[in-house]
């Protein structure tokens, strides 16, 4: 008797630490012989340290890809982690969508002043950066409030918050147009 | 603002004597979304009918401001385009086709995000000309036309003879963090 075939499991794998050139090659590589299939991934440097986030799908075991993927860490230099997850959900529906950006003097707290404010009206964030250049501190967050969310109440909330913090935002709307 | 082409601007499928069909949109990874379109000869019976049919087939997709030939299945270089109704434009043709469309010159850079039926799980940041002149012929009589826009219609145009190129936006993301999950709204 046969037994259906399992959907494949996903797998969230991070790999951080010092950077140079080939860790993705080396990383992707693994993974391919493994039989994995790359679904969405994002890198970027962290203050100069290398930061990739990957989520892929297939048979392989964890123990498996933690085998395939340890030579990265072999020098210390990279330490890669492995998980399963199960499915995301997708793209919930939102209400609408809006790009946030804060930019002033770096200081403790500025971060999580302004992104409370937008969690108090249900807002989710969908993606973030932040950069420290010299004394310039700079946020840029994607958000997708609930429908029937007090945009103007938001905006003056977040804009108390940034001023008591002696920085400036702005909240734009962020739909794209279809051409 | 650039001066309004009066003969494309008067331009309607109307001329083209024909009934438009609405076809199927295609979708990414279509391999004709990925090659260049075929030029055309602007005064056949077959670019004609197919000029009718992108009018229609923009007609009927709602929000719908432009659709090229590759869209609906054919590589071939002819697109229609109609931003009348769209705030973000300034001046405009209203609606029209052309064949075998180039750009002559352009300026401006500026950033925007965009969407596209044929992509319709992302959007992105793309940075396109905000001024911009236009060669190609016009479907049935195959006039030689040359149209000077800017602002959203600009847009518009580079966004359509991409199409007509094997381009589609994402081909001209801004950045590796610049493409983003389409939302769906309530």
């Amino acid at each position: 008797m046969s037994t259906p075939t399992p959907p494949p499991t996903q797998h969230a794998i991070t790999v951080l630490g010092h950077d140079r050139p080939g860790i993705i090659a080396e990383t992707t590589g693994r993974l391919a012989e493994l039989g994995l299939n790359l679904e969405d991934s994002t890198m970027t440097l962290l203050r100069g340290h290398f930061a990739m986030m990957l989520v892929c799908a297939g048979e392989p075991s964890v123990a498996a890809i933690e085998t395939a993927l340890a030579p990265l860490a072999d020098d210390g230099s990279l330490t890669v982690t492995v998980r399963a997850v199960s499915p995301g959900a997708g793209a919930a529906p939102a209400g609408s969508s809006w790009v946030l950006t804060v930019h002033g003097g770096d200081r403790p707290g500025i971060v999580s002043s302004v992104v409370g404010r937008v969690a108090e009206v249900g807002g989710n964030i969908t993606d973030l950066t932040t950069r420290l250049a010299g004394d310039l501190y700079l946020l840029v967050a994607e958000i997708d409030l609930p429908a029937g969310a007090d945009v103007d109440a938001l905006e003056a909330a977040v804009r108390t918050a940034a001023t008591a913090l002696g920085v400036g935002a702005t909240l734009r709307r962020a739909e794209a147009d279809d051409l | 603002m650039s001066a309004v082409d009066p003969r494309v601007a008067a331009w309607t499928e109307a001329e083209l004597g024909v009934e438009g069909r609405v076809l199927d949109v295609v979708t990414a990874p279509a391999p004709v979304l990925s090659g260049v379109g075929e030029r055309v000869d602007p005064t056949s019976a077959e670019v004609v009918r197919l000029a009718a049919d992108l009018v229609a087939t923009m007609r009927v997709s709602p929000g719908c401001v432009g659709l090229a030939a590759p869209q609906v299945g054919v590589g071939a270089q002819v697109f229609c385009v109609d931003v009348s109704e769209h705030p973000k434009t300034r001046e405009h043709h209203g609606t029209f086709v052309l064949c075998n469309a180039e750009v002559v010159s352009s300026s401006r850079n500026e950033k925007a995000r965009e969407g596209c039926m044929s992509v319709p799980d992302l959007t992105g940041d793309v940075k396109r000309a905000g001024r911009i002149t236009v060669r190609g012929q016009l479907p049935g009589t195959g006039e030689e036309v040359e149209v000077s826009t800017s602002a959203f219609e600009a847009r518009a145009l580079q966004h359509e003879i991409d199409h007509c190129q094997g381009l589609l936006f994402l081909d001209r993301a801004a950045g590796a963090h610049a493409i983003y999950a389409r939302k769906t709204y309530l």
